[in-house]
């Protein structure tokens, strides 16, 4: 994949500097449950970085806390060499995250839950907000979708939509929380496809948390791997394809063993 | 001691809320849309339950003023009495009633099920303050349609009691009559007195039910739990606040 230190806005071809991410020590505690421990990587601008683990390994709240929705306890997370918990932050740095449900808004049709984020910060006439969303749409090859309202749309489609709307904030760092679960393969491999083209089309900075082995190893241009809420692993493909940490050969091709199964050993 | 503190922290966290919409108030055309669909629901859609309620009320006010006037004196005073107790204390205490139970309710299961599932993080991240679009309008539009819904309680309860009492047997007086008392013995200030306790009931229900849904966390079960706390907690606050905003009027 071709490396760029730009992204390019989809509507109006204009070029800016892409944004990298750092995180420095992070931990987070809720309560007296630690959920991430002392984690600090770095994402390059332009690149896909996916982040895997299992369930519960703190993936999401690590995501949360790069958009400013979380507070670290200890630690720091600076995008673009800013303060992510800094209100200014979200203001100077275009950072769009595509939620695992959605996250659409159910009350809006297609066309609007696009439309919100431009009529909202004013960045255009209705006509030329009409123009990028529907450029948008078309991009996720969505055209027919606008007057939908979320209830009627699959579960490919809503992901779809969710990214289409990501993608009129015109942003410099994607973000992508599970974006092919509960999907069926043909629709998993779609979303990967988008993630990678949205990122060699534009070179939008893209953090891709999943559990999905397929997509981490199609589109990753370098994985991190949490468990337990530390960071086990960071490399590229290659290197995860050969794991030397048997937890993570594990957890990347897990053995189904009916005599002596998982779930009997797991903590309750 | 648990209780206590959660009660503190919902006082904190409703006036922090209240202090937020302020500071957005002045966004409120750019919010136009929504605050004009807010006074729809809030105003029309509540509409008919108000008057069908607000007839019956002043209805039974004028029969049970005139089963008690029979033994003790000029049933004249019926109007006054059905007057006075609709425009100082009924209207503005069932229609605040009515706001809770049907728009409050509606208010706080929206925002919960925006929070349960990610609508509102959904906005964060998009930097637009949910404060701004989903508060703000609702509390401008309950400031605006809380007067013009109590007055409507007060005519029509008016009206519901002027044709019972003519058309009731032991009662029978003349809605001229039933009137005329209530020209001689109210005057605006009666009706101010209701209107400004209205506008204090509608507002601190809508921000409470709000800031309730807004702080909903969990699961879809928490909905309804947060339905339920919204309801409650509003009926409670509008018969406390009702003691105290009499008492400081009167």
């Amino acid at each position: 994949m071709s490396e760029s230190t730009h992204t390019t806005n989809p509507f109006s071809a204009v070029q800016t500097p892409a944004v990298g991410v750092k995180i420095q020590h992070l931990s987070k505690s809720f309560g007296t449950v630690e959920v991430l421990k002392d984690v600090s990587f770095e994402v390059q601008p332009g690149e896909i970085f996916v982040l895997m683990g299992p369930s519960g390994s703190g993936k999401s709240v690590l995501l949360k806390h790069i958009v400013g929705l979380e507070l670290p306890t200890s630690g720091q997370v600076l995008v673009d060499g800013k303060d992510a918990a800094a209100e200014e932050t979200r203001e100077q740095v275009r950072m769009a995250l595509v939620f695992q449900a959605g996250a659409l808004f159910n009350s809006l049709s297609v066309y609007d839950n696009l439309a919100l984020y431009p009529r909202e910060h004013r960045v255009g006439k209705e006509s030329e907000i009409r123009e990028k969303v529907m450029r948008a749409l078309q991009i996720l090859s969505l055209d027919n979708a606008a007057a939908k309202f979320p209830s009627e749309l699959s579960g490919g489609m809503r992901k779809r939509v969710a990214i289409a709307r990501a993608l009129v904030m015109e942003p410099q760092l994607m973000l992508y929380d599970e974006p092919t679960s509960e999907l069926d393969p043909v629709m998993s491999a779609t979303i990967a496809e988008i993630i990678a083209t949205l990122k060699e089309e534009y070179h939008v900075t893209s953090i891709v948390v999943s559990h999905d082995r397929d997509l981490t190893l199609a589109i990753g241009e370098r994985v991190g791997i949490l468990m337990g809420g530390k960071l086990l692993f960071l490399g590229n493909g290659a290197e995860l394809r050969a794991p030397k940490d048997p937890k993570i050969a594990d957890f990347l091709s897990p053995k189904i063993d009916v005599k002596n199964p998982r779930f009997r050993q797991l903590e309750t | 001691m648990k209780p206590f503190v959660r009660v503190l922290e919902g006082v904190g966290s409703t006036v922090q809320l209240m202090v937020r919409a302020a500071y957005f108030l002045p966004t409120l055309p750019r919010q136009f849309g929504r605050f004009i669909d807010q006074c729809y629901l809030i105003g029309y859609t509540t509409l008919p339950i108000v008057a069908i309620l607000s007839f019956f009320i002043g209805s039974v006010l004028a029969l049970q003023a005139g089963y008690a006037a029979q033994n003790l004196g000029p049933k004249q005073f019926i109007g006054l009495l059905v007057g006075l107790s609709m425009a100082r204390e009924l209207a503005p205490v069932m229609v605040a009633v009515l706001l809770a139970g049907r728009v409050g309710s509606a208010i706080a299961a929206e925002l919960a099920s925006m929070k349960v599932y990610q609508e509102i993080d959904a906005l964060e991240t998009m930097n637009i303050p949910p404060v701004r679009m989903l508060v703000m309008p609702r509390l401008v539009a309950v400031v605006v349609m809380m007067p013009v819904l109590t007055i409507i309680a007060d005519l029509v309860g008016w009206f519901g009691g002027a044709i019972v009492a003519k058309y009731t047997d032991f009662i029978a007086i003349e809605p001229a009559s039933y009137f005329a008392t209530m020209r001689q013995y109210m005057d605006f200030g009666d009706v101010m007195n209701g209107l400004v306790k209205a506008e204090a009931f509608g507002f601190v229900v809508v921000l409470v039910c709000c800031n309730i849904g807004l702080n909903t966390r969990g699961g879809p079960r928490e909905i309804g739990a947060a339905v339920t706390r919204a309801v409650v907690t509003s009926l409670i606050i509008i018969l406390v606040l009702d003691y105290f905003v009499t008492k400081a009027l009167s």
